[in-house]
């Protein structure tokens, strides 16, 4: 498979604070990557230094298996970072201009571009009168202009409203799935499950997770259940082979997480059988956000 | 270089502060020209600057080299907000994730201010050319083309005056504060002048702004009516008014010092 990007034991240190931790990853051609992490895990600093605007304290990263230096290489990405960053006083248009002025694109597809992200119509108009939500898309257009083999978003929906969270999203999917290779960095787990095919969880600068992002959700889910007589449920549970672990934090209900398929009806049965009434019971499957906060709280406890 | 130019005048032609103040600029530069050649009545008593002999070749390359410099704090300005606004519009950080480097983020800035400083050198040299041949009691063209040493002092002076100002506009991000710091800068330096000019008195010359102003010196004791007065008087004005080779070299170190000295400050600095 070909890779875009190696990273190596990337760190960057402010004073005393490990902003990011001995990071190494590698993204490769064709995928959707999700950087997930709270605000203040690395994200950015991480997307910083791999765009050679934060130097990093120690460590290295090699893009496109190091075949041209980081400044050529940057010309082959598309990215933006946090806000978008235009010159106020210029047109869409115009920005773009000067975007393929320093990027040296042969020909670039200015109407095909601004088309796509519904600007076409808006091209003459100065960047400074744009909505939050235009100004974003105006920012992926920038970056979609010299075909880039990657691009790199940073919370690419922040501040929007639904309608432009939603506007946006589409996008991504649609460049994604013309077969661009995504890097996005996002706090938000749903963004990242609706999107993402792989993902790498950072929490405090250091990676807690780093695969599929069908891997990270449990495959089989739990059942949540609730008898008058929870003790006897209990034990119950724990003699059945498909229960992996049996969860009582929550008020009244017992949570059984599942390794392998469980049926509601079949435990409603066993359960009948024993005499056990049972006053609760639903079979869930556990979301993406369960899971990472699982993660990140596992490593505090650590 | 032609690529870098026109990233950073594609950026200047949008900017309406740029346009305004080198507008400014520019009609200052004329108003000087314009202002010598009215003629003052006092009553029965004429008087034109253009007739006191200021416009007098080889002089006017002096005179008027000195005065138009004057005024390049029009164009400093615009040399400042084109760099600190790169910082407030956070387009200096897009501009190296798009693939500019830091090296050719401050090559066009100064290449721009090359720009800057030729245009004004061959607008000095053209408005010159055209008062002197209407006001010089001499037109020979020998003396026309005499003392031209005066224009490349006026280039490397606006050369080295920017970069300065690049180099403040970098350091400090916000224009503001870089123009309050140009002012600060002048003050130290007169204050270090005054309190050095007993023990190592050659020091000064090797001040940035002091190097700068070493360039042109003075011209009014070499101004006729001055000379004819003081020798009236029976004191002696004159002064040194020429410029050393060392003088050229200084500034022209300084201005290195300023181009490395902004590039150093991109590269330490996390954006």
């Amino acid at each position: 498979m070909e890779k875009i990007l190696n990273v190596h034991q990337l760190t960057k240190k402010f004073r005393q604070l490990n902003a990011v931790d001995q990071l190494s990853f590698s993204i490769e051609k064709g995928h959707v990557y999700g950087l997930l992490g709270p605000n203040g895990s690395g994200k950015s600093t991480t997307l910083g230094m791999l765009l050679n605007v934060v130097n990093p304290t120690s460590g290295s990263f090699q893009w496109f298996e190091n075949k041209c230096a980081t400044q050529e290489a940057l010309k082959k990405i598309g990215a933006i970072i946090e806000s978008p960053n235009f010159y106020p006083s210029m047109t869409a248009l115009d920005n773009l201009k000067l975007v393929a002025k320093i990027k040296e694109i042969q020909q670039p597809d200015y109407e095909a571009t601004l088309r796509l992200v519904e600007l076409w119509d808006r091209k003459d108009e100065a960047f400074k009168n744009f909505s939050l939500g235009m100004k974003q898309r105006l920012a992926i257009a920038s970056a979609l202009l010299n075909k880039p083999a990657i691009l790199i978003l940073d919370e690419p929906t922040n501040g929007l409203d639904p309608k432009g969270i939603r506007q946006i999203r589409d996008i991504i999917l649609q460049i994604a799935q013309s077969g661009t290779t995504i890097l996005l960095a996002s706090h938000l787990l749903d963004e990242v499950e609706k999107i993402c095919t792989h993902v790498i969880v950072l929490q405090k600068g250091k990676m807690i997770y780093n695969g599929k992002v069908d891997e990270m959700k449990a495959s089989y889910g739990f059942i949540e259940l609730a008898s008058e007589n929870q003790e006897q449920l209990v034990q119950l549970l724990q003699n059945l082979p498909e229960v992996k672990d049996i969860n009582q934090t929550e008020y009244k209900f017992v949570k059984a997480i599942l390794k392998s398929e469980l049926k509601p009806a079949e435990i409603n049965q066993l359960c009948f059988e024993k005499g056990i009434v049972l006053t609760h019971l639903q079979w869930k499957k556990d979301t993406l956000e369960d899971n990472f906060l699982a993660l990140t709280k596992s490593e505090n406890h650590a | 270089m032609r690529r870098l130019l026109s990233i950073e005048l594609f950026k200047l032609k949008f900017s309406k502060s740029a346009k305004v103040l080198s507008i400014i600029y520019f009609l200052l530069f004329f108003t000087t020209a314009i202002f010598s050649m009215i003629k003052f009545k006092f009553g029965d008593f004429e008087f034109q600057l253009a007739e006191q002999g200021i416009f007098n070749f080889p002089y006017i390359w002096h005179f008027n080299t000195y005065m138009v410099a004057l005024i390049k704090i029009f164009l400093a300005v615009v040399i400042v907000s084109m760099v600190s606004s790169e910082y407030t519009n956070r387009t200096l950080k897009q501009n190296f994730i798009d693939g500019l480097s830091k090296k050719e983020f401050v090559l066009s800035k100064f290449y721009t201010i090359l720009v800057f400083a030729l245009v004004s050198t061959l607008l000095v040299f053209i408005v010159s050319l055209v008062l002197g041949l209407i006001y010089s009691d001499y037109n020979e063209a020998g003396i026309i083309f005499s003392d031209l040493h005066f224009l490349l002092a006026y280039f490397i002076k606006l050369t080295a005056f920017f970069s300065l100002c690049m180099f403040l506009g970098i350091l400090i991000r916000k224009s503001a504060f870089a123009l309050g710091f140009l002012f600060l800068l002048l003050i130290i330096e007169a204050i270090a002048m005054i309190s050095l000019r007993n023990e190592i008195p050659w020091l000064s010359n090797f001040f940035p702004l002091e190097s700068m102003a070493n360039l042109i010196k003075e011209p009014f004791t070499r101004f006729n009516v001055v000379k004819s007065a003081s020798t009236a008087m029976g004191t002696d004005f004159s002064r040194d008014v020429k410029t050393y080779w060392y003088e050229y070299l200084i500034p022209v170190g300084w201005t290195f010092v300023f181009i490395f000295g902004s590039l150093k400050v991109l590269k330490n600095r996390d954006l």
